[in-house]
């Protein structure tokens, strides 16, 4: 589970940040926080798919379910379990 | 009547919201032709001033060139001022196949269909060519009609990192298993004045398999040795496979766009883009002159080089006042204040001084980006930088941030 934060935190820091100074917890707003637009969600959504081996909904991808690492991990549990 | 109070209410809180938000956009009304000097009312009402017009996208200084006038008068005498149809009824000229024809010349592209402008370009030619199966991956700085495009397509969409290859490439792999994938990006950017590394997107496209999109509305004219864009400048002069550019700014600057590039791609823009199917072409006035300006600049590369000898000398200028610059080599040189507020009172004080130059913020720009967009033109000569640098020197003292850094002036005036 912990190893599973991590992996999506430190995804989203590469993938998303431009400044590496920048700090990103699990909590942080992605979406609503203006870090993650909703065009680029989709690699995110692919990540998930491709590293999880799960396939994720359009319906449930939404911007909310998207919106910071711990939601994002109950989502791909969701599925995994 | 469904405009009730309480419509009106709802309309007037989002004003107010704007105007207290400092984003409320005026205009200023310029009673001259455009050129580099101009005669501005503003604020309105107020009495006519002569100005140094240093935002406008006239970079080869066209806009009010006699030639392209004198040819705008006679297409309007032989061809008439509109033609009330759409293309495929009966709204298409000799003209229009001739402009065409002639774009595809100018671009070395295989061919080209015209739109009302280049936001109509970039909003119809996705969903024209690609459907849920493909996959469009863009620059995370693209103009906000490729973005508006985008949204109109079924494709999937992604992004890439500002210019970064590598993120791109990754990109390119993650979506491998895609029908089609088209890379998307401007060939310069708009705020930035940056140029997208064409000659390396060109090698990851043909990698794998991608089509490459550019739009050139920052280029098309003046960028390249003979002015052709952003792909002559990077050595891929016929290797991009989708380009879209602008009448409305370097090439005369009234209006109206295009979509150039491989023969397939243009005729499928023909059968579905909607802003072609659904509107009126460009005027006949406008395409007379347009073939005016392309016959200019096919002729001879005199105005771009005059451009390119401009925006050196006002890059050169600046950056020994001491000023913090984005770095770029093209005629948008962003003088870069951070704090918005500083940039609108910077302007505000420049047009004092005789000087039209506008400040940028969030949300034009990233949030602590704020600047003083400036744009040169082949219509400015010496004395109108010296003036203009003579201002702005003053004005950067008034405000101590000449010879300062990012950080000091950050620590000023704050983000």
């Amino acid at each position: 589970m912990e190893e599973m934060k991590d992996i999506i935190l430190e995804y989203v820091i590469e993938e998303y940040l431009e400044d590496e100074d920048e700090e990103l917890t699990y909590d942080t707003p992605l979406i609503s926080g203006g870090i993650v637009d909703s065009f680029s969600m989709v690699s995110l959504k692919r990540f998930l798919e491709n590293k999880y081996k799960i396939s994720i909904p359009d319906d449930k991808a939404t911007p909310e379910a998207f919106d910071n690492v711990n939601k994002i991990v109950a989502l791909v549990n969701e599925f995994t379990a | 009547m469904g405009f009730s109070s309480k419509v009106r209410n709802i309309y007037q809180e989002q004003l107010e919201e704007i105007i207290n938000g400092g984003i409320y956009k005026e205009e200023r009304f310029i009673h001259s032709s455009q050129a580099a000097d101009i005669e501005v009312e503003y604020p309105i009402g107020s009495k006519l001033e002569k100005v140094i017009n240093m935002c406008a996208n006239n970079y080869l200084g066209l806009s009010s060139h006699p030639d392209v006038i004198k040819a705008a008068h006679e297409g309007l005498d032989t061809r008439g001022y509109g033609m009330s149809s759409v293309r495929f009824i009966c709204g298409t000229q000799d003209i229009h196949d001739k402009l065409e024809k002639k774009v595809s010349e100018f671009l070395g592209t295989e061919d080209t269909i015209l739109f009302p402008s280049c936001m109509d370009a970039n909003a119809g030619v996705f969903e024209a060519i690609l459907t849920a199966e493909d996959v469009m991956i863009s620059d995370r700085l693209v103009h906000a009609s490729i973005v508006d495009g985008m949204r109109l397509c079924a494709a999937m969409h992604d992004t890439f990192k500002h210019s970064n290859m590598k993120h791109l490439e990754k990109k390119l792999q993650l979506h491998s298993d895609k029908r089609l994938k088209v890379v998307i990006t401007d060939g310069v950017f708009s705020m930035d004045g940056d140029t997208a590394k064409l000659d390396e997107m060109v090698e990851l496209c043909e990698k794998y398999d991608a089509m490459l999109f550019v739009d050139d509305s920052h280029s098309t004219g003046f960028i390249g040795k003979t002015g052709r864009g952003t792909h002559e400048k990077c050595g891929v002069f016929g290797k991009i496979d989708i380009i879209t550019t602008t009448f409305g700014k370097a090439l005369g600057g009234a209006s109206g766009g295009c979509v150039s590039g491989r023969k397939e791609i243009v005729d499928m823009c023909r059968q579905k883009a909607r802003p072609y199917l659904f509107s009126n072409t460009m005027a006949p006035v406008i395409v007379a002159g347009v073939l005016k300006v392309l016959d200019i600049l096919s002729g001879s590369t005199e105005r771009r080089d005059k451009l390119e000898t401009n925006s050196d000398y006002w890059r050169k200028g600046l950056q020994e006042a001491g000023f913090v610059l984005k770095e770029g080599d093209t005629p948008i040189v962003p003088v870069m204040l951070f704090n918005a507020k500083l940039s609108q009172d910077f302007s505000r004080d420049l047009f004092a001084e005789g000087i039209y130059a506008i400040g940028f913020f969030f949300p034009v720009v990233a949030k602590g980006q704020a600047r003083i967009r400036t744009q040169i033109s082949a219509g400015h000569e010496i004395h109108h930088l010296d003036k203009a640098l003579a201002a702005f020197t003053r004005i950067g003292k008034k405000y101590n941030i000449l010879g300062k850094s990012k950080k000091e002036i950050i620590e000023m005036y704050g983000l």
